[in-house]
């Protein structure tokens, strides 16, 4: 019940409302938006984007750039730990 | 990106494993074993049974599964109060699919349901206000319950009943906090703990600082976690660094979901709608300070606690020992004597055995499952 899922916005479908047509795990829904809605920023601005959707509210954008920079930072890790083992099998030498 | 299988990567995730076992090689760690690791939010519990973290770490670790599954946490009593409002003939009671199987003093909404009484299952609360829409002659009843991830979106519901003027849909508010237990459960001192993997979707609505007493007066690592394998592991790693270099801080692990000062909107909507209660009842933990909220006064028409009369009992809740035990980390689920004998899934006796976030049944349902 509390795990939010991940879900792309593709279009607006009540602005009075803040309602919008939302694909969460190929299901298109009909998802309230009003918390990731701002003054600044019109709805429609908000379409292709992904949020994270809970009991039929989109709760928070997500993030691509976090999202792609803390794959980056884990794939940093796996070249760390590959040039380790290649170190701890005596690799480096015949390189 | 589709934001799931790019963090359930196995290769990735076995690199990690290497890292973590690497860490707990380090001195300062194995002077401290085991580590014991609390993760706060059902949600975590389940992604560790499910994809067999446990058994894939390192010995030394120890995987804590904590009181956040509000499911599990829910009173006989309350799923009484919810059966004596559901009785009323013009009532229809709607509720989350997970509240249906508690099983409440005598029986459970689902049982009531088959016998005949109106209890709808939603998927969301505004699926009840709609039912309300829908039915002018009945009154409708929606249990809200769940943590700060939930009560946004219950508000905001109950703002825009308000605003339509529906007068036939009522809220009965079950909704938790979770700072307030993290912090009885470390005063209590029973259950000696070396960090936590804080709940994610609670924190993309509170942000960071609400936790930040739990590194800075109780010294433990507190890491703000995703949900995914990869997302849990690397969480882990974060917490042996802190724990390695003999520090505590509240650290950010979902950069992609959660910001540091949470949602403003979502905060802005509670805070309109719901107060502290002075303390709430929480099953197997029993009566924690300031841990649930309620309606505001100025919402008091749409506040079933008010408008139905509710049962008075509330007894002692001697039969939930065990659970209460598990809540706190003190036992394992499979020490539990009732455990997959009398307790099972299909006849839950506790509450934890009910939602697939609940430590006994994601113990019992991942038993010999390995993914990665
Ligand atoms: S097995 Fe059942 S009775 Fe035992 S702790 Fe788990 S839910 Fe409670």
């Amino acid at each position: 019940m509390c795990l939010g899922v991940p879900g792309q916005i593709i279009a607006i479908d009540d602005s009075d409302r803040s309602v919008a047509i939302v694909e969460v795990s190929s299901v298109r829904r009909r998802i309230n938006l009003a918390c990731v809605l701002n003054d600044a920023q019109p709805p429609e601005s908000l379409v292709g984007g992904w949020v994270l959707v809970h009991v039929g509210f989109a709760m928070n954008l997500i993030d691509a750039d976090e999202a792609r920079k803390t794959l980056e930072l884990l794939s940093e890790l796996q070249s760390f730990a590959d040039e380790q083992g290649m170190q701890e099998a005596g690799i480096d030498e015949i390189r | 990106m589709r934001y799931v299988d790019e963090f359930r990567d196995p290769l990735l995730a076995r690199q990690l494993l290497d890292r973590i076992a690497q860490r707990m090689r380090s001195p300062s760690l194995k002077a401290r074993l085991p580590v014991r690791i609390m993760e706060v939010c059902g949600g975590h519990t389940h992604s560790i049974f499910r994809y067999g973290l446990e058994s894939l770490l390192p010995e030394g670790i120890e995987l804590i599964h904590g009181p956040g599954c509000p499911v599990c946490v829910l009173p006989r009593e309350r799923v009484d109060d919810c059966l004596a409002i559901a009785a009323q003939p013009d009532v229809i009671f709607a509720t989350f699919g997970d509240a249906m199987r508690v099983p409440g003093t005598q029986k459970s909404l689902q049982q009531a349901r088959s016998e005949g009484l109106d209890i709808r299952m939603v998927y969301s609360p505004l699926d009840a206000l709609e039912l309300a829409r829908k039915n002018p002659s009945r009154r409708i009843v929606f249990f809200g319950l769940g943590f700060e991830t939930t009560m946004p979106s219950t508000a905001l519901t109950l703002k825009q009943a308000a605003d339509e003027g529906v007068s036939n849909f009522f809220l009965l508010c079950h909704h938790i906090t979770i700072v307030p237990t993290l912090k009885a459960l470390l005063d209590d001192g029973d259950v000696a703990l070396d960090g936590f993997i804080g709940p994610g979707h609670v924190s993309m609505v509170i942000g960071l600082e609400p936790y930040a007493f739990i590194a800075r007066q109780f010294q433990k690592p507190f890491i703000v976690s995703g949900f995914e394998p990869l997302d849990i592991l690397q969480s882990i790693l974060i917490l042996l660094e802190q724990l390695a270099n003999t520090e505590a801080r509240v650290e950010n692990q979902y950069t992609r979901v959660v910001q540091p000062a949470g949602n403003r909107q979502a905060q802005a909507a509670v805070a309109e709608v719901f107060e502290l209660r002075e303390r709430f009842v929480w099953r197997g933990l029993g009566e924690i300070e300031h841990s649930g909220v309620r309606i505001r006064p100025a919402y008091a028409a749409f506040d079933a606690e008010r408008v139905f009369d509710l049962p008075a009992g509330r007894g002692e809740q001697g039969e939930d020992v065990h659970c209460g035990q598990v809540l706190k980390g003190l036992l394992h689920p499979h020490q539990c004597p009732l455990f997959g004998k009398v307790c099972t899934p299909s006849t839950p006796i506790g509450a934890l055995m009910v939602s697939s976030e609940g430590a006994c049944s994601a113990c019992y349902q991942y038993k010999r499952t390995e993914v990665l």
